[in-house]
């Protein structure tokens, strides 16, 4: 264990910082700029992604497994996530025949 | 043991009368568990009078956590309220009784619900139970009004609602900070709360907030408007309630808790109360003289009445204090009688408007005179229960500040001006031709009457009783205030 | 002795009781009692005070069991205690509260009397001495209570019995607004009365007469305290007696049937002010400026009223305007220090304005209820009986010698001599307009043609022995009511004053003293002039209403203007209807209209109507569109890290 950290620890946490940043920050752009429902999903999965690396970067350069237990935690609830929007996005597409987000909008005012 | 009793007994049969069907039983059921709950109070007196001249307590845990407990005492300004809710609630019930009011079950079931929300009011010593109660003494009153109500009844059903909820959440926030601000084991302990430790901008914070709660529920000016419309709407019983005992909750809240726990804001800005109190006097005196309709009529007169109470107990002085202790029994003794008048009045001549009635006095002499009696008790005239609150009210305030009670004083011929000119122009003058034709009052409907003429004539004769049950009490409070 | 003394204190306390007892039992018994036992005891338990008050009177005058203080306090009950706070319900037994008891049951005993006859046949015959049974109680509560708090107890008690007795005939609306009226007017001066209570209160620390006219002495004259007290208490009598400004209830209160207005609006309740006055002579002795204000008012009543009166065709209604300008001559002897004076003048006045009525009374009764001096006229003949005793009442309070009238007025007259010659001269003035009037009805009334309807012509009638046996005893006391107070110089013993000395005797040392000290000369010559000009009018009436009441005179058109603002009352009613009940009324209006629609309820929907419109305005960021949200999202997101780095 300490020589895998060791061996993490040579790459810089600030790399980690960036490479996660950036990540999001594609990720927040899919959501905002992308129509298509499955799309938006996964650009989703790619913030949450980005999130557990990070968790898991410093979980190691902390020396604390807590970080990493939660990016399992995440993983989990995401994977239930990703089912239930995936299902939702199905029932969405048998009804409107269409995975476009601009055209649900019917809940409003 | 007997306040748990009190609490409990009304809750009880208004469950049984909630679960009944038969309309008699209902009634019965309705006015035995009335009486017995009067019976049982005057037991309580009884043993307040006799045993010892302190409280009666009842302490049972409840959220130990928080230091909340069911803790309910009895001193003598709570046990003259109880004493005039036990007396009230059965001749209100049994003055509804010839209505035909549908559903009664649930009509009497939360009239006995309210009553005992009365009961629980006046008698809590824990802050939150208080509050709890508070509230709970309201659900039944917005039902009540708004399903036996008049047309309008569920708009202005909802504004009363909102309107004394709104204030009500004032408290609840203040109460909680004065949790916060108890002494160690934080609790909602009354004495807690009295010993708060507070300064004087937190005082005024506080101060305000429980003012706003119990203005809205007096009403004082400017915060009555709900209480007029809601008067007229709502059925003759639930005005009853409303007026004989519920806003005395407001003014009992402001003895209870104002005084005690916000003595230094009331010296910086417990003027600006006397003076909207006094404000109010006049300003309702005046609007009454030209209302049409008996029940808003009677909702400003009360407006004024009260706003005389609420003036004694921001004058700050003993004798004010125990004017307004003994006007509050009174006014609610008038009040009532005064609605149950109008409500018989509605039933002959099948309207309130004043000037579709005239002369009832010739077919209906004694309903005239028991009308003139309850009148000039909320005149104010001597060897009637008014004049002794009104008189000690006036003293006080004038012991406090002289230019106030020369303004409250113009209630002396004010209430002369709108009191006789309603009296002359319903009851007196020639009966009019095409006026249905009028009975008068029949022993059933002089029951529920005859026992507030006494009390009338038994307060103003001889308020000493009263006086003195009350005194302790107002004295420990004005210990507070200046101590 | 102790046993002698614990009798008068029982005797004392069921003094007001039996006309208490008598209004429970015509009162509760309502119409089930038939109207003879209404007339046995309505009059009857005021016939027991009466025989009371004798008691009490003789006792005292033996000055038995009051351990030389003259007077005795008996103590029914605590009415109002609690710490150091106390009211008690007690009675003050002194020769100025005997002297009004004896009058009041005295000439009320005689007014019930009258009343068995006048009523008869009334529908509310017991409910009207029901009424007068409690009007006589709290009348004794007024005079008997041996602190200001059970005299206000009386004095609004008695204002509640005229309310109701002078709408006893309340199927007519305009006797309605006359009794609403009074009621009102009175509880105007109440309030001052009230506020003086409570000064006194915060003064002295009691309200018992003896515990404040013990400390009163220590004050200096003129404290200003005092001056405000007394022209507070003031406020109280001219409501009550019917001074100026609050005198138009007076007037109107003659709708009341006949017997009230002698019982309550000339004999015994308002002279309430009167007694209150002297009752608390040492508290006005102390404030000379109240004093003067008391003198004037009365004297401007007395000139006021006696204006109004000459112009008057209402046979009661003169009677009023003269009862309102007789208060007025007491009120101007209080003021000037005569309180014995004034005392005297309300026990003459009581005999001679209670006959004057009862004899109008019998007259109206004879004419079926009319009222209108106008069409009367040459009634002598007929109703003879009650001929001569209205004259004895005219000329008794027209203050002709020997009759009772004079000597009080004449007491109070070289009072007003020896302190103000301008009082005096307006005083004398208001005697002849006095006698003028009085005359003028006379003559108007019993002298000349009829000039009613032939029907009542034909239905005249004497009244019935009931009502004229009062009407005897009333006019034998006002021929000899006169001796109680027979002046000095006259070789007389002026009981009057010797008996009411211990009453005033504290106050006197503070009066003003005398300009001079008139010898017995100079008396009799007050009295003469006097005398001639009362009796000088009496011709000018005859002259003016028996001789050419026939040929209309034509007056000119300055003159027909002149009578026509006296006859109009001075438009002193329609001044207040403009001046304080029109804008009562639309302050009501505006208060209802603009102060509760549009400012209080519509600020308190105001705020009900912002959260609605904030509502309706914020949904409309409910786009539905899931990338707003999501930006939106993204948006606040930045927002926090930003705010976070500034902060």
């Amino acid at each position: 264990m300490n020589s895998i950290n060791a061996s993490l620890q040579f790459v810089p946490i600030s790399y980690y910082l960036f490479f996660c940043t950036v990540l999001f920050c594609i990720g927040v752009t899919g959501v905002l700029i992308k129509r298509n429902a499955l799309l938006i999903l996964m650009s989703v999965e790619l913030m949450i992604n980005s999130i557990n690396l990070l968790l898991a970067a410093f979980s190691t350069y902390l020396n604390d497994p807590a970080g990493q237990i939660f990016v399992f935690f995440i993983m989990v609830v995401a994977a239930a996530e990703v089912a239930i929007g995936l299902a939702i996005i199905v029932v969405i597409y048998r009804t409107t025949h269409s995975i476009d987000i601009d055209i649900l909008n019917k809940l409003k005012w | 043991m007997i306040t748990g009793i009190l609490i409990i007994l009304p809750l009880l049969f208004s469950l049984v009368v909630f679960s009944l069907k038969d309309e008699k039983w209902i009634r019965r059921m309705a006015v035995t568990g009335s009486v017995l709950e009067f019976l049982v109070s005057l037991y309580g007196l009884f043993l307040y009078s006799t045993q010892c001249h302190c409280q009666l307590l009842l302490n049972i845990g409840w959220i130990e956590s928080l230091h909340i407990s069911f803790r309910f005492g009895l001193d003598g300004i709570s046990l003259l309220l109880v004493l005039l809710t036990t007396f009230l609630t059965p001749l209100i019930i049994l003055s509804s009784l010839d209505h035909p009011y549908r559903k009664p079950s649930a009509f009497y079931g939360l009239i006995l619900l309210m009553e005992m929300a009365f009961i629980g009011v006046f008698s809590a010593s824990d802050g939150l139970l208080f509050y709890i109660f508070w509230e709970m003494a309201l659900i039944p009153a917005y039902f009540i009004c708004a399903v036996w109500g008049g047309n309008d009844r569920i708009r202005i059903t909802f504004k009363f609602f909102i309107y004394t909820f709104t204030g009500s959440l004032f408290m609840l926030v203040a109460l909680i900070y004065l949790y916060l601000h108890t002494p160690a084991p934080h609790s909602f302990e009354i004495t807690y709360l009295y010993a708060a430790h507070l300064t004087a901008p937190e005082q005024i914070w506080i101060f305000a907030a429980f003012f706003l709660a119990f203005a809205i529920k007096i009403p004082i000016f400017p915060f009555h408007s709900w209480q007029p419309d809601t008067y007229t709407e709502a059925p003759a019983g639930g005005t009853m309630l409303l007026a004989g005992i519920m806003l005395k909750m407001g003014t009992y809240g402001l003895i209870r808790f104002v005084l005690p726990i916000c003595p230094v804001a009331l010296k910086e800005w417990g003027w600006i109360a006397l003076t909207l109190s006094v404000i109010g006097i006049i300003y309702a005196s005046v609007i009454a003289i030209r209302q049409s309709d008996l029940k808003r009529f009677i909702a400003y007169v009360s407006i004024a009445h009260v706003g005389l109470i609420s003036a004694g107990i921001f004058a700050l002085t003993p004798k004010a204090l125990e004017g307004a202790v003994i006007q509050m029994v009174s006014h609610g003794i008038n009040i009532t009688g005064i609605l149950i008048i109008i409500s018989l009045i509605e039933k002959r001549m099948k309207t309130r408007e004043i000037p579709q009635i005239e002369g009832m006095a010739n077919r209906a002499p004694w309903l005239a005179a028991l009308f003139m009696i309850l009148l000039l008790g909320s005149i104010g005239l001597p060897l009637t229960n008014g004049f002794i609150g009104e008189f000690l009210l006036l003293l006080g305030i004038f012991e406090r500040n002289v230019w106030m009670a020369a303004i409250a004083g113009m209630t002396i011929i004010l209430s002369a001006v709108y009191m006789l000119r309603m009296y002359q122009r319903t009851m007196l003058g020639k009966l009019r031709e095409e006026s249905p034709e009028i009975s008068d009052i029949s022993l059933a409907e002089a029951v529920p009457l005859i026992p507030l003429v006494i009390m009338v004539i038994w307060i103003g004769i001889f308020p000493n009783f009263f006086l003195q049950l009350a005194e302790p009490a107002i004295r420990e409070i004005m210990n507070l205030i200046h101590g | 002795m102790n046993y002698e003394l614990r009798m008068i204190n029982l005797i004392i306390n069921l003094i007001p009781l039996f006309p208490l007892l008598g209004f429970l039992i015509l009162g509760l018994g309502f119409n089930r009692i038939p109207a003879k036992v209404a007339s046995v005891v309505g009059p009857g338990t005021v016939l027991l005070s009466f025989a009371g008050s004798l008691i009490v009177f003789f006792h005292l005058l033996s000055g038995h069991g009051t351990g030389g203080s003259g007077r005795i306090v008996t103590t029914l009950f605590n009415w109002i205690s609690f710490s150091g706070f106390t009211i008690s319900f007690s009675f003050l037994m002194d020769p100025l509260s005997l002297l009004m008891l004896l009058v009041i049951t005295g000439v009320g005993f005689l007014i019930h009397l009258y009343s068995v006859g006048y009523m008869k046949g009334d529908q509310g015959y017991n409910r009207f001495f029901a009424y007068m049974n409690l009007f006589v109680f709290f009348m004794l509560l007024l005079v008997m209570g041996a602190g200001y708090v059970m005299m206000f107890i009386g004095w609004e008690g008695v204002g509640l019995c005229s309310y109701l007795l002078i709408g006893f005939w309340f199927k007519n609306q305009e006797f309605n607004n006359a009794a609403k009226k009074a009621f009102i007017m009175n509880r105007i001066g109440d309030l001052g009365f009230l506020l003086g209570i409570f000064l006194l209160f915060t003064t002295f620390g009691s309200l018992n007469y003896l515990d404040i006219f013990g400390q009163v002495k220590e004050l200096n004259p003129g404290t200003g305290v005092l001056t405000v007290i007394t022209l507070l208490l003031f406020a109280g009598a001219v409501g009550k007696s019917a001074q100026i400004p609050l005198f138009t209830w007076l007037p109107d209160a003659m709708a009341g049937p006949t017997p009230v207005s002698a019982l309550i609006h000339a004999a015994t309740m308002v002279t309430a002010g009167v007694y209150m006055v002297a009752r608390s002579n040492i508290l006005f002795v102390l404030a000379p400026a109240t004093m003067t204000v008391v003198a004037v008012t009365g004297l401007a009543t007395v000139l006021f009223a006696a204006s109004i009166a000459i112009f008057q065709n209402d046979i009661k209604k003169i009677l009023a305007y003269s009862t309102i300008s007789q208060l007025g001559y007491m009120f101007v002897a209080l003021g000037m220090g005569a309180f014995t004076g004034a005392m005297f003048h309300l026990a003459t006045h009581a005999f001679f304005k209670a006959l004057l009525f009862l004899a109008a009374g019998s007259v109206i009764h004879a004419l079926g209820g009319e009222q209108d001096i106008r069409k009367m006229g040459g009634l002598g003949p007929s109703i003879n009986k009650t001929r001569w005793v209205f004259l004895i009442g005219t000329i008794a309070i027209s203050g002709i010698p020997p009759f009772s009238g004079f000597f009080s007025k004449d007491e109070i007259l070289s009072h007003l001599f020896n302190r103000s010659s301008i009082l005096y001269i307006f005083a004398l003035a208001g005697a002849i307009m006095t006698s003028f009037y009085m005359f003028r009805l006379y003559y108007l009334t019993f002298h000349g043609k009829f000039r009613g309807t032939a029907e009542q012509k034909h239905h005249l009638h004497e009244s019935p022995s009931v009502m004229l046996l009062p009407l005897f005893i009333l006019a034998g006391l006002s021929i000899a009511g006169g001796v109680i107070n027979l002046p000095a110089f006259m070789n007389g013993s002026a009981w009057l004053q010797s008996f009411l000395a211990p009453v005033f005797s504290d106050a006197l040392p503070f009066l003003k003293p005398p300009e001079f000290e008139p010898g017995p000369g100079l008396e009799w010559l007050l009295v003469a002039i006097s005398v001639v000009c009362v009796v000088c009018v009496i011709p000018v009436a005859y002259l003016w209403y028996v001789l050419s009441q026939e040929e209309e005179r034509k007056e000119p058109l300055w003159q027909s203007f002149l009578r026509k603002i006296p006859a109009n009352k001075y438009y002193i009613d329609e001044l207040y209807d403009t001046l304080f009940v029109r804008p009562v009324m639309s302050l009501s209006k505006g208060f209802h209209e603009i102060g509760e629609k549009k400012i209080i309820d519509r600020f308190v929907d105001g705020i009900g109507v912002l959260v609605v419109r904030t509502g309706n305005t914020i949904r409309y960021l409910q786009t539905g569109h899931v990338g707003f949200y999501v930006f939106m999202m993204v948006a606040g997101i930045i927002a926090v890290l930003i705010f976070n780095l500034v902060i």
